[in-house]
This record gives C-alpha cells, structure tokens and sequence, in this order.
C-alpha cells in the first residue's frame, strides 16, 4: 500500500493555520505529514487523535503534543517545555532536548528525548489501567524530576554524565524513576525512596530501553546491562496523616 | 491513655418524644451514621454521631424528634469561644491541620445584606413584568470591541466582524462545579436535568465526566484542574464550554485532596486514577509559572477544541483580585469566574476556609472597574460564585458587575442538603456528598432534578420582579448599574471600593 505524504511549510505561519493543516492533512487520511521550517509554533498535534505519523523539522514551540490521543510526532531537533502535556496516548521522539515541564500529567504512551530535559520532567504523570505513560531522557534531567508522580514510567540514561536532578520525586506517591547510575540520597526529595533495581525490573524496562536505542541508533546492550537507581514513593498516601477532621 | 483530654461535650443532642413515637424504625433506616438503634422494645439514641443532617427529623412520621445544638454550655468568654477552645482541644489531641466541611462559620458581617436595592415610584414608574417582558437571556464569552458591516453582493449590509463563541444562559443563575467523587453521580444528573430543563449550564467540577452525563454534555461545562483528572481530548470535545480552575474561594492558594476512600470503582474510571489511590491537586498548574502560561493553556485547550468553546478560568477572590482578573482577561479565556471566601467545598482547611480571601461582592466590583479602567470590559464575562444563597443575591451580584452567578450550596440544599457540614464523611444521608450505593439510591433525579429547576424558575421569577419594580427591562441593564444599589450601613472605604452610594444619598 501506498504511504500518503503531505509536506507542509511553516515558514512564517502562525500555529492555528498551521495545526489545522496538521489536522486536516490527518483527517483525509496521511499516513506521514512532513512539517517543514517550524520556528517556534506551538501545540503541534494538540488533541491530535488517529495513528498518523508527524514529522516535525525546526524547533516546535511549547506544548507538542498536548491532549494527543495516538499519533507519532518526531522532532528533528529541539523542543521546548511541556511536550506530552496531559497526552492520552501516542509516542513523541524528539532527536534533542526539551524545556521543562515534560510529559506533565501525562496519561499514556511514550515520550523519549535523546537529549536533556529541563525542570519538573514528569510532573505528576499518571496511570489508569492499561494506560501508563514512558518518559524516557537519554541525557540529563533537571531538578524536581518525578514531582508528584501518581504513576507510570520514567527512566533517566544519563548518556552524558551531567545528570542534574535534585528534589527528586517530592510528593511521588506512584508510578517509578529509575535512573542510571547511583544517585546520591540528598537529591531525592521528602516523600521518595531508592530501592534496588532487581531482574525483575531490568526485564521489564529492557523492552523500553531497546525501543529507545532503536529510535535514536545507540546500542541497546550496555544501557539494558548497565546499572540503575529505581525511585519509588514511600508512600502511596503523603498527606494521609496530615489532616483531622472539625 | 494517649491524652487527658476525655470526651469533648455534645455538639448535639437528640431526644424522642416517647409519647408521639411508634417505634416505625424509620429513624433507624435513615440515619447512616448510626445515631439510632433498636435495643429490645425501645430505640436508644446515641447523640454524639449525629450531624445535624436533619434527615431523621425529615422522615418521621410523628414529628417525636427532636434536635438540640450544643447542649451543654462552656463558661461564655468572649475571646475563647467555644470554636476556639474546641480546635485547640482537636489539635493538642492530634497535632494535625483541621479539616471541615462546606464554607465559612466565620461570623463576619455579609455584605449583600447590607446592600439596598432600588424601586421605581413617581418620577419613574416601575415597569409589570406581567405586561412588558423583562429579558434575562445572557450570553457568556468575549464581545467584539467594534463590529464592521461590509455590504454584499446583493447589496445587503451583512457582520464582517468574526464573532468568537459566546454561551447563552436563559437566565443568569449557574451550577457551579462540585465534582463527581465529591458529591454522587445522582447529585450530578440531578442538577444536569435542571440546567437542560431551565436554558442554563452546570459545571462538572474536576472529576471528570461520567458516562451518565454525557446525555446532557451540552449543558455542561468541563473543568481543567492542576490534577489533570478525567481530563483527555474526549472530555474537552463533549463539554459546552472549558473552565480552568486555579483557585477555589474556600480554600485560595492551595489544591485539593480526594482521599483513596472516596476514589470507587467508578469514581476511579472517570477520574482516571486507580481504585483507592489518593486523587492529589496541587496548588499550582504545573504548567503554569506565571501569567504568560496561562495564556498558553488556555491556548493549547482552544487549539485542542478548534476555537469551537468558550474558556472560562475560575480564581479564587483575595487581595488583588482585580489586578488577577486583568491578568487573567487578556490571557485569551472567555470568562472569568471568581469565587468569594464564603463558596462551599467538600472539605478544606479550616484556617483557611475561615481566614483567607475577601467576600464576593467587592472582589466583583473591583474587578469590573479595573476590567473597565483598562478598557478589557468586553473581552471576558464575569460569573460571580460563592454564597450567593438568593435570588436578591444575583441581582446585587450583577449590578456589582457581574454577568452571571453560580450556584453550589443552594443547589444542594434544593435537593434535601441541610448544610452539616460532615461532607468529608462520605455518608451523606441525603444521597449527595456519597458514594456509598445504597445511599446515592435514596436521591432519585425524576425528583430532585424538579427540586433545583424549581428553585432556579422561583429565583427567575423574582429576579424579573425586582427588576421590573426598578424598571429595568433587561439584564445588561442592570449589570454594573450601581445606581441601584445603596450601602446601608457600611463604611465609607467599603462604599468606596464597591462604587455604592450610602443609604439616603
């Protein structure tokens, strides 16, 4: 079967006749829609529902993939904060780094970033039954990774060795951080713990971490083989006995 | 023993007339917090669980109980009330924050009723509603600063103004957002139905929305929190219209908490959180920093919906409202919903509920005159909330500036809510603040739905009727028209901040 491939240019446009070209060209049945020239345009693939396949050149503006429910978009390039906000499902690869606020309240389907990421990545991402949500940075995360995260799935590889992250996972009361590497106990905020990473769990993320090396053309084996710091709460319930009643 | 404390004395006390009681049960039956049981030929009474709710009052047939509130005296002092001596007595015991239910105990004078309304006599006859309709039809969003005509090519003058979406409300009276989780799902249908019924609109509060809402998801208006919960690309498509809440006027400036308890089987499905995990908002939106952001949510929600839906953003009034509410008008949203100290909630914190915020009617006027000062009185339309308990209410509130108000306790209190407070329980005996099925049975929607389309249709009527006695014919008449309101007995400052005329003048 044929792919249908509509190219679209950017250059100079605003991002609402933008999106709704995205949108229509998804709606008459693309396969791949090809952007070209972005510059800063936001809310590419907002509430962007269907299985196609988005290509995004240039440097997308804030809010990528907010409320998508299935798409693919691949940024060739950098993104800005909060790709994946609040995204239902679908998969966002982006070959550099992002702002902050990555994957915030995310809901379902995979979010991999080849480079860093910037403050509060993951931000109360959640899960609902089959729904559970993958971050996954290949380079560093900073400070208040994981906050407040009621569930899902976020894996730092550190591929650079400058992870920055302190105040991790402050208010974490599910899902689980896991991180390459040791972690020093004074990043981990009030309400996190670290727990060893067992054959179990590396079982579990090596599907994850194959996927994202495939995605970026790294070898997958060192990463699957390497060493991890599993973060998890330490309790499911942190504001549990901090109220009485009148 | 764990302190010295004892027993706290008797916030009620409920007595049976044993002549007037025939032991039906049905006290028993009605009461879920155990105040009543049958021991041998007599039903004992255990005062201590009972809430006020009222509920076995309301069902005994013979009129044989009755009720008491505080029963027993403390020494009167002026400084340690009794509220005062109480929470100290919780919190020596615990040593935790104090939760409680439903809005503000605070004892603080309440500005609408120290608001006159005027009436026409000679110089201006009142108009008769009866004969000369009087129009209440509202509509919500964003108005055009100017509109242009362009003539076609027929030679007919036709709008080249492009218009944004507006709601239309056949009258100005609201249900607010009180979500699924916090109150029942037959609570929700209940007041659906009556905003269908009445031409108005009801919030769905956070929680999302359940499947049994979605007959009348044109009348609803979907709410985006800092939790995020329920919320994907569907839910925002069925709504009517989009209400981003960053603030709640009974608690101001912090989030809010559903604890595991109340997350059910079905709770959980449209929240979208698994069974029993605490359901956590935090205080902030997370995506939003700062006054740039908002305008990038509201945005990513509008882009989302295609420009189709009106955004509303709820904040919660405090000292610099009107700045906020400026803020907030130039951030794209369509309205912006402010909510007073007084407004309702499931459960907040007490030193909160009683201590933060400033009262609805001058954060309404301040916000309206700093909304006109700036030129931005037609880019939002303002929806007054939070203790507007009736119909006279409404009207100060919209000649304060408001367009619109919700409702929240007074809808409940339509449908059999006696204002207890204990919310928080889960155990409302009433079917409202529950979950527990057998409970949520006992609100059927055929008939509390009549009760709260009842009570907006009575408010309706009188509002036409104070307005034709002013002979005011329509609502944006009367909106920010402070002329026909007069302070009584309010200082000259709080004269001054609400724009009023004292009493006389």
């Amino acid at each position: 079967m044929m792919v249908k491939l509509v190219t679209i240019d950017a250059k100079g446009m605003h991002y609402t006749p933008l999106n709704q070209q995205v949108r229509r060209a998804v709606e008459d049945g693309a396969d791949e829609v090809v952007v070209q020239n972005v510059l800063g345009q936001r809310f590419i693939g907002d509430g962007l529902k269907g299985d196609a396949t988005i290509h995004v050149y240039g440097v997308p503006g804030g809010d990528l993939a907010m409320f998508m429910s299935g798409p693919t978009v691949i940024v060739h390039g950098n993104a800005e904060h909060a790709p994946g906000n609040t995204m239902d499902a679908g998969k966002v690869v982006i070959h550099g780094s992002a702002g902050d606020a990555v994957a915030h309240s995310m809901r379902g389907g995979k979010v991999f970033i080849r480079g860093n990421i910037g403050y509060r990545g993951g931000i109360h991402m959640k899960q609902y039954e089959a729904q559970r949500p993958i971050l996954v940075v290949g380079g560093s995360a900073q400070t208040f990774l994981g906050e407040y995260m009621a569930g899902g799935l976020l894996i730092v590889l550190d591929l650079d060795g400058a992870m920055k992250a302190r105040g991790i996972g402050s208010g974490i009361h599910g899902g689980e951080i896991i991180i390459r590497g040791d972690v020093d106990d004074a990043c981990l905020a009030a309400g996190a713990k670290k727990v060893p990473l067992t054959d179990e769990d590396r079982r579990r993320i090596a599907p994850v971490i194959r996927e994202f090396a495939g995605d970026f053309g790294l070898d997958p084996e060192p990463l699957v083989n390497a060493d991890y710091t599993r973060i998890v709460p330490a309790s499911a319930r942190p504001f549990a006995g901090k109220y009485t009643w009148e | 023993m764990s302190n010295n404390l004892g027993s706290m004395p008797l916030r009620y006390r409920v007595t049976i007339d044993r002549e007037q009681c025939m032991e039906c049960e049905r006290c028993i039956e009605n009461c879920s917090y155990g105040v009543f049981r049958r021991d041998g030929d007599r039903i004992l009474i255990n005062s201590r669980k009972c809430t006020a709710c009222h509920r076995c009052l309301a069902y005994c047939p013979r009129d044989a109980i009755m009720l008491e509130e505080q029963p027993c005296d403390y020494r009167s002092h002026p400084v340690w009330t009794r509220a005062t001596r109480e929470a100290i007595y919780n919190q020596a015991r615990t040593g935790k924050i104090i939760l409680a239910g439903m809005g503000s105990v605070a004892d603080l004078p309440i500005i609408f009723d120290r608001l006159m309304l005027d009436a026409c006599q000679v110089t201006t006859p009142p108009t008769d509603p009866l004969r000369e309709p009087v129009e209440l039809r509202t509509y919500l969003g964003k108005k055009p600063s100017k509109l242009d005509l362009r003539r076609n090519s027929k030679g007919d003058v036709e709008l080249a103004t492009e218009l944004t979406p507006n709601l239309m409300v056949e009258t100005p009276i609201m249900l607010g957002h009180m979500s699924y989780g916090a109150i029942s799902l037959n609570a929700q249908i209940s007041m659906a139905r009556a905003a269908k019924e009445t031409g108005t609109y009801m919030g769905t509060g956070e929680g999302g929305l359940h499947a049994g809402l979605y007959p009348y998801q044109d009348r609803m208006i979907v709410q985006v929190a800092s939790g995020r919960f329920g919320v994907n690309i569907d839910y925002l498509e069925r709504g009517a219209a989009i209400e981003i809440k960053l603030g709640q006027g009974a608690k101001p400036g912090i989030g809010g908490h559903l604890t595991g308890e109340k997350v059910s089987k079905d709770v959980s499905r449209t929240r979208m959180i698994p069974q029993g995990s605490d359901a956590i908002s935090p205080a902030p939106h997370h995506d939003i920093y700062g006054i740039e952001d908002l305008s990038q949510l509201v945005r990513s929600i509008k882009e989302a919906t295609e420009w189709k839906k009106p955004v509303f953003a709820k904040i919660a009034a405090v000292n610099n409202t009107a700045e906020n509410v400026a803020a907030v008008a130039r951030s794209s949203v369509d309205a912006v919903v402010i909510d007073g100290f007084r407004g309702g909630t499931g459960a907040a914190p007490r030193v909160f509920r009683d201590h933060v915020g400033i009262p609805i009617e001058v954060a309404v006027a301040s916000a309206d005159r700093e909304l006109r000062k700036q030129g931005l009185r037609n880019e939002v339309s303002l929806i007054a909330c939070g203790s507007i308990r009736e119909s006279a209410d409404v009207v100060k509130a919209i000649a304060l500036g408001a367009d619109a108000v919700y409702i929240g306790t007074a809808a409940l209190a339509a449908m059999g809510c006696r204002v207890c407070g204990n919310c928080y329980q889960g155990l409302c005996p009433w079917g409202i603040a529950t979950q527990r099925p057998d409970l949520v049975e006992r609100l059927d929607p055929d008939v509390a739905s009549k009760q709260v389309a009842n009570l907006i249709h009575a408010w309706t009527l009188e509002i036409t009727e104070l307005m034709g006695a002013a002979g005011i014919n329509s609502i944006e008449s009367l909106r920010g028209n402070r002329d026909r309101l007069r302070g009584y007995m309010l200082d000259e400052g709080l004269l001054d901040v609400l724009d009023v005329k004292p009493v006389g003048a």
